[in-house]
């Protein structure tokens, strides 16, 4: 088998692995004790909260330890959106039309029970949202912006700095959900300038189970999971000490990593792209073609069942993922398509090609051998 | 590794089926298919739940085999729901069960299966397929003939058969639930139900009022030699041999004899006009791929729940066969199959005209 789908999780890397291992048992205490079991474990904590802020570049007490990027994201929207409806009264949530679920699903809540009103950004042919969109959908009553880093489908970096730039020359929260982009690209928070900032290990071969949330100093917030004092009393529950130690060492490692990691990625996915375009007729790139996740190739395909084509693709030996993924079978083109302005025909049939550190040459070889025939596999049978 | 994929069902008999053929050396690779349900009640079909989805994909990962469902909902409402629409906008009852296991499972599945570099394709009907010298394959009647389904198989010709294996036709009830129960796999079965899968569980009539309320025109009941009974409520609503809710005081039982499509009557009769001891079929598939050359003995099920009866059967051209049968059989419904069985080989079937 032939792992092409890194965007959908990565294995732990042994070096992660072994940095946790000491915090399952050995040191099992917990972090809030007075005596020195939980000594040993806050200072595990501690140390992990160092490394991630010295990646981002922030403080150590901005950032929040939680259980997986959707967990970060409903937390950073949720939080501010109160908190900004108590101090302001503003209930107007900007965000772009082509989110993770993790945020549209999650103001959708906020608007069918709190009576926010979001209010979804278009965006361009690349699937991005321009920082010009998020300028002129700014009013008085807006109470926070949120705008992913890169898209986890088709793979568009969005201009986070600008947009950012937009919302803090308008006192606005901006949130940005990092999950995907963390794994490849900056997460400098004072060069990007967010205000919040969701991660997920397993996308940059941390465990899956513990995520984190940046909250620049003096952004409104309200803790969503209540009970104890834990991380600055913004989300309570004694802390997965292990994980977190496990974050923390992935991180640490993507940071000192990242431009080889790109680089070796990017040489493989140019290639992809490039062969499937010319192999495979009616297909096109989705997303933007240069401002694109260096690991992330994304593709329609014309009369298409995208599902089956994974189910070929798997049976041949090759993990991949598309759009419109659903183990039910049941396939309507994803909201990411639709924003596109993809008709049913091309939107069905999208498939994601997501490759890893450890992704060999002869693999994607391989694997562009074996495309073109199951493509037209897929056609015949619909 | 010879490659093989089961279709499956959750139930105990598909799950055995694949264990089986994992236990003889094969890759086998599970499947399922989304069918067609009412908009609204996507998730009722009675052969694809989320539950039994769900099952399925236990039963694979226990037997450690890849498991893909595959969408199979607009051929399904164009082949099976529309022919049943179709059918009973002509005044027929139709059976899409066979249209199902010929256009859907046998067709579209096998396709799937072949395009994943299957050289075989396994269900968990209790039947059974033998090679034979001469290069054919015939199909039996399962070793437990109580749990025979050989009956809706009769649809499959020569080449699907040369694709097909029935692991569990070999086995008796008893015995599949206990090699379920060996690999740890769900032992119930699913639910034995008549209905259509995709009525959800409700009776056909509201389902025709919903999605073809013309097919519910009211119309004259007559008797035998025309003279007026009543007034009938749409004939979708009446079945042949119905003798409950016809609305007519008669002195004596009536009984739905036909259904005249084009003139909208019903038409009643007494039990002694019920019964006929022939029918005509058409469609016939002869398993050998070929008709016999002479009429020949053989036991004939109208029904799939119907018991067998004696009869002579006559192939005719045009994949057409004539039944008589000994003795007078109740209710012959046109639309249902009639198919043929000597012994315990199946010879042939068609659809009752």
């Amino acid at each position: 088998m032939v792992y092409l789908d890194y965007s959908a999780t990565t294995p732990v890397d042994p070096r992660v692995l072994e940095a946790m291992i000491p915090y399952f048992s050995a040191s099992f205490g917990n972090p809030s004790s007075v005596h020195r079991y939980g000594q040993v474990a806050e200072a595990a904590i501690d140390s992990a909260r160092e490394t991630v802020a010295r990646v981002l570049n922030c403080r150590s007490d901005e950032i929040v330890f939680t259980s997986c990027g959707s967990e970060s994201d409903n937390l950073a929207l949720r939080g501010a959106a109160y908190a900004m409806r108590e101090k302001t009264g503003a209930k107007w949530i900007l965000a772009a039309r082509v989110e993770h679920q993790a945020v549209t699903k999650t103001l959708a809540h906020l608007e069918k029970y709190e009576g926010f009103v979001i209010e979804w950004l278009d965006v361009n042919e690349s699937g991005a949202v321009t920082a010009e969109v998020v300028s002129k959908a700014i009013c008085s009553n807006t109470v926070m912006v949120s705008v992913m880093y890169a898209n986890n489908e088709i793979g568009t970096i969005n201009p986070i700095k600008g947009i950012a730039a937009v919302c803090r020359a308008n006192n606005i929260p901006f949130h940005t959900d990092a999950v995907q982009a963390a794994a490849y690209l900056s997460v400098d928070v004072e060069e990007l300038g967010v205000d919040m900032m969701s991660l997920g290990a397993h996308k940059f071969y941390g465990p899956k189970g513990v995520g984190a949330l940046y909250v620049r100093k003096g952004t409104p917030l309200v803790s969503q999971l209540t009970g104890g004092g834990q991380e600055f009393g913004l989300r309570a529950g004694t802390q997965n000490v292990p994980y977190i130690v496990g974050f923390a060492e992935a991180l640490r490692l993507v940071n000192e990593e990242r431009e080889a990691r790109a680089q070796h990625a990017r040489l493989l996915r140019d290639r992809i792209i490039g062969t499937v375009l010319e192999a495979i007729p009616d297909s096109r790139l989705t997303g933007d073609a240069a401002s694109r996740l260096p690991h992330h190739a994304s593709f329609v395909f014309k009369d298409v069942d995208g599902n089956l084509l994974l189910t070929l693709l798997d049976a041949a030996g090759f993990a991949c993922s598309s759009g419109s993924a659903c183990k039910t079978g049941n396939p309507e083109p994803s909201e990411v398509m639709n924003a596109l302005g993809f008709s049913r025909e091309w939107g069905l049939g999208s498939l994601r090609v997501t490759l890893g550190k450890d992704t060999q040459r002869q693999d994607v070889e391989e694997f562009l051998g074996a495309l073109p025939n199951l493509v037209d596999q897929a056609r015949k049978l619909k | 590794m010879t490659k093989v994929v089961v279709a499956m069902s959750g139930g105990v008999d598909s799950s055995v089926a694949a264990a089986l053929l994992k236990e003889q050396g094969y890759e086998v690779i599970g499947m399922m298919l989304r069918l067609w349900s009412e908009p609204g009640k996507e998730d009722s079909n009675r052969c694809c739940t989320p539950d039994s989805m769900a099952q399925a994909r236990r039963v694979a990962a226990k037997l450690e085999i890849p498991f893909y469902v595959i969408d199979a909902k607009d051929v399904f409402r164009e082949a099976v729901v529309q022919y049943f629409l179709d059918g009973y906008a002509r005044g027929e009852t139709p059976n899409p069960c066979l249209v199902c296991n010929r256009q859907i499972r046998w067709t579209f599945l096998l396709d799937h299966a072949l395009a994943l570099g299957a050289e075989f394709m396994a269900t968990g009907h209790y039947a059974r397929v033998r090679g034979t010298e001469s290069g054919k394959v015939n199909l039996l009647r399962a070793a437990d003939r109580t749990k025979d389904q050989s009956y809706i198989l009769h649809v499959l010709n020569q080449d699907k058969l040369a694709k097909a294996l029935f692991p569990v036709g070999d086995y008796t009830k008893p015995k599949v639930r206990q090699i379920a129960e060996k690999h740890g796999l769900p032992t119930a079965a699913r639910k034995d139900s008549q209905d259509l899968c995709f009525l959800a569980g409700e009776d056909y009539r509201n389902f025709i009022q919903r999605n073809a309320a013309e097919m519910l025109r009211e119309g004259d009941i007559v008797g035998c030699d025309g003279e007026m009974l009543g007034r009938h409520s749409g004939l979708a609503n009446y079945t042949i041999g119905q003798r409950k809710g016809l609305g007519v005081a008669s002195p004596v039982p009536l009984y739905v004899i036909t259904k005249h499509a084009a003139s909208n009557t019903l038409v009643l009769g007494t039990r002694d006009e019920l019964g006929s001891d022939e029918l005509a079929a058409h469609e016939v598939n002869w398993i050998a791929g070929e008709a016999p050359r002479e009429a020949f003995r053989a036991e004939v099920k109208i029904r799939y729940t119907a018991r067998e009866a004696e009869a002579l059967v006559t192939p005719m051209k045009g994949n057409q066969a004539a039944v008589r049968f000994d003795a007078a059989q109740r209710d012959i419904t046109a639309w249902q199959a009639a198919v043929f069985y000597q012994d315990d080989m199946l010879i042939g079937g068609g659809i009752i005209v």
